[in-house]
């Protein structure tokens, strides 16, 4: 196996010592098949105990290691030294405050997640005993691309309307809704309009469409946010142009 | 330093961890629950498994089938009363999955689809894609956010268990965003930490599973049972270590050496199936513990594959086609695509036995109750002596759900019975912990590190303690983890600063791994057979005169651990013959 010297660029932060982050330059010789995560632990390991990360699964399905690399938000443990010949400039994940290093606080995330009630609420309860909810490979479809979104942020990261309006609920966790809403098995959709169709939610998307492209688990979250929009607009239109509508 | 108080504090947010929070919060929706981990509950390693869970739900399968596969895998060192129950309730929990809305694979009429897994006789095998650990955690998670009551504490790193008046009445832990130590003073504390399989340097285990929640209940003089049960996954990628599911094998993959003969036929597995005609519980679907055996004899006879991430068999899955790939196999192609450069479409995946599981754990009862009252754990951490000797593949996603939920019941069950925490003796308790910590910031500056300790950790458990064996190895082992732990009283913490400091979560959960790893190496030595996944060259057989018993290995501080036994639980499958050699032979 091949071995080179690779540049890393990382910002350090520590609020217990630093007024304000700067770079830290690290030089470590790297396997050329390794991931930026490797070569983050090699400099762990060998030249600086001092250096924070999260990370845990190493093949990109715990979603821990979301950081900039180069500008762009990226799985740490998904991104290959051997796409990057330069200097690699690290950085926490854009758009979260730094709670030090490399490690950004999610609190925000965790909260809008909780917000969109992701969670099942069935349409006609049944007990236990009944048995499964049938659902056909079809409508399993319809969602199962939504549902693999792993938490990682990045799209939050990329998202330019986020960064500007922090209040945004944002592509996960609309996605996350929309999973729930397209569900065979699910009759929560009402409530979660509440949260989701609002200005805070999908009217605040701009369809930049930045959220796809950096989404490492190809959920997509462009495509349910446009899918939101155009169901919420057929609602109104049911509620206000259709005879019998809520108005 | 602050102090809070609840009914139940449960340790790890993972499968286990997440359904006792939810079992608890159902059951009385007043009651205070403490959900601590030192992840975001999304982060626990649950999220890895692929293959799926088992529980039998088709007309042909039965409880009794679903026993005898896992007494019949585990070599008979499993507790038949655990497995019975284990059995029966499995296919209650993943239903109440499936009603939580977790996205199973379903059959062309909406029922829930099933898969062939190694070891089972027939197909129960529930899951998702081969993402099922994934959905299964984030159905948990998302559920779990329903329950105002499950209080979480997301990053909060399990330190020491508080035991007053003989009872297990809280812990402490570190807000690592602070670096602040708080006491939770808890009727009742339920562990579902996860395993320890960082103790080697190869493996599947994610950065987190260190042990820390077998080794704090260990410090709490609470014997850890048969730790020297270590599985190996037969299909690791051989840079990475990631795995490649058993569903590779189950959906039709074969295993061939370097000459292409699917040597499996020669370990007393075969005769070989026909190649795309996967047969249950022979061959490609024989046991893990098997399969990873059969390697280490072909790297033995010079029959492996020189690659340059070290020897290696080959896992061809070409005949399955890229459409059966990308419908049931999506993660394993892109994991051997990206890491390895592998198209499994086009190519055979180089691949090796990769430390994956851990069969032992705190020694617990079918209630999920520990030897100290007030303490219960639940998921890998624990052994409940379902898994015994070796667990088969699909077992464990369900055992987190089984037991995951007997541990809330029985906490919740044992917290009404206790009065409020005795607050002064726990304090007392706490300040010793607290003490701990600033013991670890004033330490001179020595010449042991981290990084090199936990290195000559990995070394020592992946040379004396691997597939196979033996006395010799094995004292070595044991005599260079004792004195690693000496050596580790000297660690050098580099950083000293408060906020988010991996320097001193690595030395914790180094502290955990060299805990976990005396019981290990002292319960691999004491055993003088052969089981499951326990191979030593120089006993080969199984004695079921001597050994038909569960190591229990308590701890001594820093004197050599007490090893004692506990008879395995018989209750209708006396010992028998493992045949794996298929009903076409």
């Amino acid at each position: 196996m091949k071995e080179r010297t690779v540049q890393l660029e990382v910002l350090r932060y520590n609020p217990d010592t630093d007024s304000e982050p700067h770079f830290q330059r690290y030089e470590v010789v790297c396997q050329d098949e390794w991931v930026v995560l490797d070569a983050l632990n090699e400099v762990k390991e060998t030249l600086d105990p001092t250096l924070n990360y999260r990370w845990s699964c190493h093949m990109a399905v715990c979603g821990s290691c979301g950081m900039m690399i180069n500008g762009e938000p990226k799985l740490a443990c998904h991104t290959f030294l051997r796409d990057y010949p330069g200097v690699i400039r690290v950085e926490p994940l854009a758009h979260f405050p730094i709670e030090r290093d490399l490690v950004t606080t999610p609190d925000d995330f965790m909260e809008k997640l909780k917000r969109v009630k992701p969670y099942l609420i069935p349409k006609k309860p049944k007990p236990l005993e009944a048995g499964e909810y049938r659902q056909t490979p079809a409508q399993l479809t319809k969602f199962r691309q939504y549902s693999m979104c792993i938490n990682c942020m990045l799209c939050y990261a990329a998202c330019p309307e986020y960064g500007l309006s922090p209040h945004f609920i944002g592509p996960a966790a609309i996605t996350l809704a929309h999973r729930y809403n397209q569900d065979s098995r699910d009759g929560g959709r009402d409530e979660r309009q509440e949260v989701i169709a609002t200005q805070e939610g999908v009217w605040e998307c701009t369809f930049v469409g930045a959220c796809s492209e950096v989404c490492p688990g190809h959920v997509d979250p462009a495509s349910a946010l446009q899918q939101v929009k155009i169901l919420s607009c057929f609602d109104w239109i049911g509620e206000h142009l259709l005879p019998g509508g809520k108005k | 330093m602050d102090t809070i108080t609840t009914d139940v504090a449960i340790i790890g947010a993972g499968g286990a961890g997440l359904r006792a929070a939810i079992a608890l919060a159902q059951s009385d929706p007043d009651l205070r629950i403490a959900l601590i981990s030192k992840v975001y509950p999304m982060r626990s390693h649950t999220c890895a498994a692929e293959g799926g869970a088992a529980g039998v739900i088709k007309p042909d399968d039965s409880f009794e089938l679903h026993f005898n596969d896992t007494v019949g895998g585990g070599d008979w060192l499993s507790d038949q009363d655990c497995v019975e129950l284990f059995v029966r309730e499995a296919p209650r929990e993943l239903l109440q999955l499936e009603h939580w809305g977790c996205p199973w694979n379903r059959e062309a009429d909406g029922s829930v689809a099933v898969r062939p897994f190694g070891g089972m006789k027939k197909q129960r095998t529930w899951f998702a894609a081969d993402k099922s650990g994934f959905h299964i955690l984030h159905t948990l998670f998302q559920t779990s956010l329903q329950f105002e009551s499950i209080r979480r504490f997301d990053e909060y790193f399990a330190l020491d268990l508080l035991v007053a008046e003989g009872r297990c009445q809280g812990l402490t832990a570190i807000e690592m965003r602070s670096g602040q130590l708080r006491q939770f003073h808890a009727k009742a504390v339920i562990i579902a930490g996860g395993g320890a399989g960082r103790m080697f340097p190869f493996t599947t285990n994610g950065a987190i599973k260190t042990g820390d929640g077998m080794a704090m209940a260990y410090r709490a003089g609470v014997p850890l049972k048969d730790m020297e049960f270590i599985q190996y996954h037969p299909t690791g990628l051989p840079n990475t270590g990631s795995l490649l599911t058993e569903a590779c094998r189950g959906e039709g993959g074969i295993l061939v050496n370097k000459h292409g003969r699917r040597y499996l036929q020669d370990y007393g597995m075969g005769p070989e199936t026909p190649v795309g005609q996967p047969q249950l519980k022979t061959m490609e679907l024989g046991p893990r513990d098997r399969l990873s055996q059969a390697y280490w004899h072909e790297l033995q006879k010079g029959n492996t594959v020189t690659t340059p991430w070290g020897e290696c068999v080959l896992l061809d899955m070409r005949h399955l086609g890229a459409k059966k790939i990308a419908e049931r196999l999506p993660l394993v192609h892109e994991l051997a695509e990206s890491y390895l450069g592998v198209d499994i479409v086009k190519d055979p995946v180089p691949i090796r036995p990769v430390v994956h599981y851990m069969m032992g754990g705190i020694s617990t009862d079918t209630n999920a109750a520990t030897q100290l009252p007030g303490l219960y754990a639940a998921g890998e951490c624990a052994c409940v002596s379902l898994n015994g000797a070796n667990r088969l593949g699909s077992n464990s996603l369900v055992e987190l759900l089984v037991f995951g939920r007997r541990a809330a019941e029985s906490a919740l069950a044992h917290a009404r019975q206790q009065p409020e925490p005795a607050t002064a003796a726990l304090a007392e308790q706490a300040e010793r912990s607290q003490a701990r910590i600033r013991e670890l910031f004033s330490q001179p500056d020595g010449n042991e590190s981290v990084a090199g300790l936990r290195k000559e950790m990995m070394q020592t458990m992946e040379k004396n303690v691997g597939i196979y064996r033996t006395a010799e190895g094995l004292e070595e082992g044991v005599d260079k983890i004792r004195e690693l732990r000496e050596r580790y009283r000297a660690v050098t913490l580099t950083d000293k600063t408060n906020v988010y400091n991996t320097d001193l979560f690595q030395v914790l959960e180094l502290g955990s791994m060299l805990d976990c790893a005396e019981a290990v190496t002292v319960g691999a030595l004491a055993r003088k057979e052969s089981r499951g996944a326990h191979q030593r060259l120089d006993h080969t057989e199984r004695d079921d005169a001597n050994y038909l018993r569960h190591t229990l290995v308590y701890s001594q501080g820093r004197e050599a651990p007490r090893v004692d036994y506990l008879d395995v639980v018989i209750t209708k499958s006396p010992p028998g013959v493992r045949d794996y050699s298929g009903d076409h032979k």
